[in-house]
């Protein structure tokens, strides 16, 4: 990467290119009649030397390194961040780019049903759901997964057998986690023996709270040695954590342990997600890539229900970690109606009125 | 995947533009004898709309005017009344807050999203602010009977033109006194409206009167016989003649002046937020800003990540169309403010500093500057010293506490300044240390008229905002003083 001489300050970036990191300046500018003008710029600097990768097993050693860990982490200043995220709602998304957001937050969705009355029935429904979000028009995206109980999970798969949709399985005794390694693993082993290809555990919110770190850490590795392969989300159940400081340090302890997704709730505690909470775990995966080069993923579930909401969790996305987020495999959302809002915004986008619920398919 | 945001712009006629507007005298809008001035859009550099200006026999018209209706009218109004017409204007504001917005916005080249979401609520909130305190003036902590001083000579500067206005009239009426105030020669148009306003509230005629033009009628109305009170906010250079020229006379005098503000950031801070602070404290209004946080000190064991934290934050700016809902930084108001920023950044770059500039690309016409970090700063280059008002940041490192508050009140300048860590004695210490009128914790360019603004040293004196900014329009010589 050439390097001008008036950003000669900055060693080499080892990190993401400028361009993967921030929209092209062509982007970033409502287009001038004769377009722009302005010559070469300095890159943007990335982070380049901001400490070694970390060293996970020095610091997993003991639950008192983990605790000098995960309490060095920078603070989180609560009128800050909430100031942030609210500027970041007023940005304004308009035609193209709505609709293009509307297709992404559709192809990003865990399509959920984790009820006590869940039914093979209602499962198959839902995956056909997802197979085809709207019959009127086949081109709109399919949902990037369906998210069921363990019970359910081959009724799932073998509805969407072939199909490219991945069947997500919430598992370890979720939504409380309160019972034995051993209960929670057998969860997981259930689940994946009826062929989830993802797995959403939730962390002991009990352990983290009584600065138990080394507890919660094992857990997540146990699991993630039972997983293998398959992705692993890691429920921080944020609702639970009370204050963006326990957000934080939950982020990278669930990291640190290998989590492919940290995911901010199991949707049964309010509240679920919200933006601030979004955005700490995006700054997290944002500093987890800065300093080892893993692109780790964030999945915001629980209280997403309008399309306004996912543009605003996509542009948080797109600003707080940076545009190369802004895919299926590094975000998701965990909801349930924001589909069918979704869709609706879509036909409007495309009909140029607004449609009504009843066009679209319930489940 | 990239994510273009397809433009989102605020429609422009809904500022309801005129093609010329007459200046506000004696409860009329009339043409006054000076040439017309013309408004100019920075975003373009095109002419937005001509406005009538003012000679130096219309500033006798309009301090006669004023002087009528202290004497016959608004002295002797209860402040209960005065209070029913100051709250009528804060509701004519915000009544036409989106029409007041655009309009900033296309005078100014200010961002629609601030206008929309700080200039004119804010505004309108010290209106509301003021009328409140309209009728208990002799509560305030001035004494019994604190006495209005008579007319107000009032000049305000171009970077936040109606607020400015509203920081000024509000609490000069509700102290009751008459005014005769001066827009910036560039941004004349948001206060004509608010004449409008004004005249739609059926405050008396006299009472408040505003006139347009260049610097000389702004010290023919400082200098005028007739005024008892002057209120100024603009260059400390010209605060400094202000002063002079007013030494030996019955003015009371106000000044609210330049600035370069130190933000502090320790290595304990909340470093996301600080970012974010930092980012608000000098690219906020393009950094034409008073009170802007100029100048960063940032403790040694941090700078390097801090700063690349910041550099990635700043590139990610949306520099552009004011009016677009997505821009955060628009256009620098004229030619000549362009011109000085261009000339400081080159000193910045020739006395040896290390210069970040934006990679945004900035739009073909109008007057633009990229967002712009200079490391390496030291104490003696002019960019650390001088005022720029414009989005170019300063940068120096610390290492001790006693160092930071050392360098940060190493400056003629003494308005503002920003501490940021997590350490509540430290944020205690290091403030009662700084020689700023207006210390942040942990935020940064949080206005609200409640509280008590202005400067020390060069940043001018006397306080706006809050009961110390009723004080600066009371006769409160002999009294006790909040």
């Amino acid at each position: 990467m050439s390097k001008p001489a008036a950003a000669a300050t900055t060693p080499a970036a080892k990190q993401p290119t400028p361009a993967a990191k921030q929209p092209t300046p062509a982007a970033k500018q409502p287009a001038p009649a004769a377009g722009p003008h302005v010559a070469p710029q300095p890159l943007p600097v990335q982070r380049s030397k901001p400490g070694l990768p970390p060293d996970v097993a020095a610091i997993s050693a003991s639950n008192s390194s983990l605790k000098a860990f995960l309490h060095a982490l920078p603070a989180v200043d609560p009128v800050g961040l909430e100031a942030r995220v609210a500027v970041l709602g007023t940005r304004s998304i308009k035609k193209d780019s709505k609709l293009q957001l509307i297709d992404l937050a559709i192809s990003m969705v865990d399509l959920t049903t984790l009820e006590g009355a869940d039914t093979e029935g209602k499962v198959r429904n839902l995956c056909r759901k997802a197979l085809l979000p709207d019959p009127d028009y086949p081109d709109t995206p399919r949902t990037a997964a369906i998210c069921v109980y363990p019970d359910m999970v081959r009724t799932a798969a073998t509805t969407l057998a072939g199909s490219g949709i991945r069947v997500a399985s919430v598992a370890t005794a979720f939504p409380a986690g309160r019972s034995s390694l051993e209960v929670k693993l057998a969860d997981i082993a259930l689940a994946l023996e009826a062929g989830a290809d993802e797995i959403d555990m939730v962390i002991d919110r009990g352990a983290f709270l009584s600065g138990n770190y080394a507890k919660v850490f094992e857990e997540i590795t146990a699991a993630k040695r039972a997983c293998g392969q398959t992705v692993l989300k890691v429920i921080l159940e944020t609702g639970e954590l009370g204050t963006y400081d326990g957000v934080r340090r939950a982020s990278w302890l669930a990291l640190l342990a290998g989590a492919d997704f940290i995911k901010t709730s199991t949707g049964k505690v309010s509240p679920a997600a919200t933006l601030p909470v979004t955005c700490l775990m995006l700054q997290a995966v944002r500093d987890w890539h800065d300093m080892t080069g893993q692109r780790r993923s964030v999945k915001a579930a629980g209280g997403i229900r309008t399309t306004k909401d996912a543009i605003k969790y996509l542009v948080m996305v797109n600003e707080v970690a940076g545009a190369s987020w802004l895919d299926p495999n590094y975000f998701r959302f965990g909801a349930s109606g924001v589909v069918n809002d979704l869709i609706m915004q879509r036909r409007t986008q495309k009909e140029g009125h607004y449609s009504g619920p009843g066009y679209v398919t319930v489940d | 995947m990239e994510l273009h945001y397809a433009s989102a712009p605020e429609n422009a006629s809904i500022a309801r533009l005129a093609s010329r507007y007459q200046m506000f005298v004696d409860g009329k809008f009339i043409d006054g004898q000076g040439p017309d001035l013309e408004s100019t859009n920075p975003a373009t550099g095109k002419p937005l709309a001509a406005v009538s200006s003012a000679s130096a026999a219309d500033v006798d018209t309009a301090v006669a005017a004023a002087r009528r209706a202290y004497e016959n009218v608004w002295s002797a109004m209860p402040g209960a009344e005065r209070g029913k017409y100051l709250f009528r204007i804060a509701r004519g504001i915000a009544e036409r807050a989106r029409e007041l917005a655009v309009l900033e916005t296309l005078d100014n080249g200010k961002p629609i999203r601030e206008t929309r979401d700080f200039d004119v609520p804010t505004a309108a909130q010290h209106f509301f602010y003021y009328a409140g305190w309209a009728d208990k003036v002799q509560h305030a902590g001035f004494g019994s009977r604190p006495g209005a001083l008579g007319v107000a000579a009032q000049v305000i500067p171009w970077n936040f033109p109606l607020l400015m206005a509203a920081w000024k009239l509000a609490p000069a009426l509700a102290a009751g006194n008459t005014v005769v105030i001066k827009p910036a020669e560039t941004t004349p148009l948001s206060i004509l409206v608010l004449a409008e306003i004004i005249a739609d509230a059926g405050l008396p005629a006299g009472v408040v009167n505003i006139l347009p033009g260049a610097g000389d009628i702004g010290a023919a109305l400082i200098e005028h016989d007739g005024v008892d009170k002057v209120a100024f906010t603009g260059s400390t250079a010209v605060g400094k003649k202000i002063q002079h020229s007013l030494a030996g006379t019955h003015k009371k005098l106000t000044l609210e002046l330049g600035g370069k503000g130190a933000n502090i950031v320790f290595a304990d801070a909340a470093q996301d937020q600080a970012v974010e602070g930092v980012v608000n404290g000098i690219f906020f209004n393009q950094g034409q800003v008073c009170c802007a946080g100029s100048r960063l000190l940032v403790q040694e064991s941090i700078a390097e990540e801090f700063l690349d934290r910041l550099k990635t934050r700043a590139a990610a700016l949306r520099v552009g169309d004011p009016l677009d809902k997505n821009t955060d930084v628009g256009a620098i108001n004229s030619a000549a403010q362009l011109t000085k920023i261009t000339e400081l950044c080159a000193a910045g770059s020739n006395e040896g500093a290390g210069r970040w500039t934006s990679p945004a690309m900035l739009p073909e016409q109008g007057f633009f500057v990229a967002p712009t970090i200079f490391t390496d700063a030291t104490a003696s280059m002019r960019i650390s010293r001088e005022e720029i008002f414009g989005p170019v940041l300063a940068v120096s490192t610390f290492r001790t506490p006693d160092e930071a508050v050392a360098k940060a009140n190493n400056t003629p300048y003494g308005l503002s300044a920003g501490v940021w860590t997590e350490k509540g004695s430290r944020a205690m210490g290091v403030a009662a240390g700084l020689k700023a009128g207006v210390v942040w914790d942990n935020t940064f360019n949080k206005f609200d008229p409640t509280a008590a603004f202005g400067g020390y040293g060069e940043s001018g004196f006397g306080r706006e905002g809050g009961p110390s900014g009723l004080a600066a329009y009371l006769n409160t010589d002999d009294e006790g003083v909040l």
